[in-house]
């Protein structure tokens, strides 16, 4: 029997005036992999942070486990999308994968060998060993989010949160990125992807979330990404991507 | 001591934590903040000043961080309404700091409190105003003072080296991993509203924005390492203040604004000469 690990009930969320999120209902099982898609402006992001407490919530309630936000902390991995940070910042790729760790370590106290090693070991699972010492503005954007992607591992969560990991990245970062993600779901762990390329979704993920300011469809990749769906969630301009869609599935037949 | 001996440390001290305080005022890109801050203090000086009829040490400390407490709060509730964040500083800033000039001009009087020493300073007459510590001596206030923020300061960046760094560099990670980001925002701030009151006296509210901004600017232009920022920072803070105390007395003119011009120069020195950001590498790498 497959346990629920993310109950979502009437959740509602608004950026000053403007609601962005209203009558979000969902619920997420064990082991999953979802997509999350939806248009621009759609509530994607706002989403997870609402989820995460990054943004304060309206209405609603959301359980972890079956706990509270607070009490499931521990267990919850987030990865920002890669534009939400200065990359200029005086610090190296392994340091970064540290900070992944800091809320383990505790106060007053700073990371030691084992930290440091732990740190070393998912850089090297994301094929970045050799750019441990470099400094982050010098990464390419594909290496940035794999930088991100090991300070997520190093986390250990069982549950991540991930913004648009695949934006902006090269094929290789991104057939690096979805190798990880199958391999956490086969550990058991649950994942939420932001996802913004409705061509891949069928490939990528096994459960599918449409999102425009409320969930318009959730469930089963196979079953609920199709073309009705798509046409609701993103409305009547997306004729082209459905063509494009539909060339696609050519392609590869 | 010669009196020469306590201005110079005193400068020196101004330096050292200025410029350790401003290094993570540039990282989080909060440069501007230090100006609404630098003034707001006067505020905080004036009401704590007209409660206890005091003047020194722990009086002006206190009313210093609430008033800077009072500055980040009102400029993050202005900022809710949709105004823009620049701008809700400009408007707190100057209405806050206004307020203390008109109670200084009517409320305070003939106090040891006037908008011309708030704002310049007047490093020369700090020798003259001293206190008897124990185990220490007769020591002149603002030295004492300074060297208790300073202590603060450097204990606070240590104690929280990795929460400052995670909190500066990925707010949202930090939060997520469940370090309280609000609260050190806060500290923060009141971290900056000591070191400014506490450098008052000696470099006024103008001169400390240079000593805050730039020995910082200019060491990060020169590292990719947040210690070596930390260190680069303080050799410029303290060599400003030692290089434009010699310049004033040799031309004869304000040690603050020397100070403050020193920084400037070394920012310049810095913005052509670095090798990993300067223009003169930048522009040998285009041409080559």
């Amino acid at each position: 029997m497959t346990e629920t690990v993310l109950k979502v009930n009437n959740l509602s969320a608004s950026y000053r005036k403007n609601t962005v999120l209203h009558d979000v209902n969902f619920q997420i099982n064990q082991g999953t992999l979802t997509g999350i898609v939806g248009p621009n402006g759609a509530g994607k992001s706002t989403l997870i942070k609402t989820l995460l407490q990054l943004h304060p919530t309206l209405t609603g309630t959301v359980d972890f486990f079956g706990l509270p936000f607070k009490a499931a902390q521990q267990v919850i991995g987030y990865v920002p999308q890669r534009g939400s940070v200065d990359w200029d910042f005086p610090t190296n790729a392994l340091d970064v994968v540290l900070m992944g760790l800091y809320g383990r370590i505790g106060w007053l106290k700073l990371p030691n060998r084992s930290h440091k090693q732990m740190a070393m070991e998912k850089l090297e699972k994301m094929g970045m060993a050799a750019y441990a010492d470099r400094q982050i503005s010098q990464l390419s954007g594909g290496q940035q989010q794999r930088v991100f992607l090991a300070r997520a591992l190093v986390q250990d969560a069982d549950f991540y949160f991930m913004d648009e990991p695949l934006a902006g990245v090269d094929a290789a970062t991104e057939r690096a990125i979805m190798a990880i993600l199958k391999e956490l779901k086969e550990q058991g762990k649950t994942v939420m992807v932001v996802h913004h390329d409705l061509q891949t979704v069928a490939d990528y993920y096994d459960h599918v979330l449409f999102l425009n300011k409320t969930v318009v469809a959730h469930g089963d990749t196979t079953s609920i990404f199709t073309k009705e769906n798509i046409a609701r969630t993103y409305g009547g301009n997306m004729r082209w991507t459905l063509k494009e869609e539909e060339s696609h599935v050519v392609h590869s037949q | 001591m010669t009196y020469t001996v306590w201005i110079v440390l005193t400068a020196v001290l101004v330096g050292l934590s200025c410029s350790l305080i401003g290094v993570f005022l540039i990282l989080r890109k909060m440069a501007m903040m230090a100006d609404a801050i630098s003034h707001t203090v006067l505020l905080g000086i004036v009401v704590a000043f007209l409660i206890t009829k005091e003047i020194s040490g722990p009086h002006m400390l206190i009313g210093a961080i609430i008033a800077g407490l009072v500055t980040a709060l009102l400029v993050q509730w202005l900022h809710q309404f949709d105004i823009e964040q620049h701008a809700s500083i400009g408007i707190v800033f100057t209405t806050l700091f206004a307020i203390g000039v008109i109670l200084i001009a009517t409320s305070v009087g003939n106090a040891h409190l006037d908008v011309q020493h708030a704002l310049m300073g007047e490093i020369t007459f700090i020798p003259w105003d001293t206190i008897t510590l124990p185990f220490v001596g007769k020591v002149p206030v603002a030295t004492a003072m300074l060297s208790l923020v300073l202590v603060i300061v450097i204990v606070s960046i240590i104690a929280f080296y990795k929460e400052w760094k995670i909190t500066s560099f990925d707010p949202a990670l930090a939060a997520s991993l469940g370090i309280p980001v609000v609260f050190m925002h806060y500290l923060f701030m009141s971290l900056v509203s000591i070191t400014t009151v506490a450098s008052f006296d000696a470099v006024g509210a103008i001169m400390v924005v240079a000593m805050l901004i730039t020995p910082a600017a200019s060491a990060y232009l020169w590292t990719d390492k947040l210690s070596i920022m930390l260190l680069l920072s303080a050799l410029f803070g303290v060599t400003s203040a030692i290089v434009g105390y010699y310049v004033a007395a040799w031309l004869d003119t304000s040690i603050s604004a020397s100070m403050a011009f020193a920084t400037g120069i070394f920012f310049l020195i810095s913005f052509l000469g670095s090798p990993k950001h300067g223009l003169i590498s930048k522009y040998n790498r285009i041409a080559s």
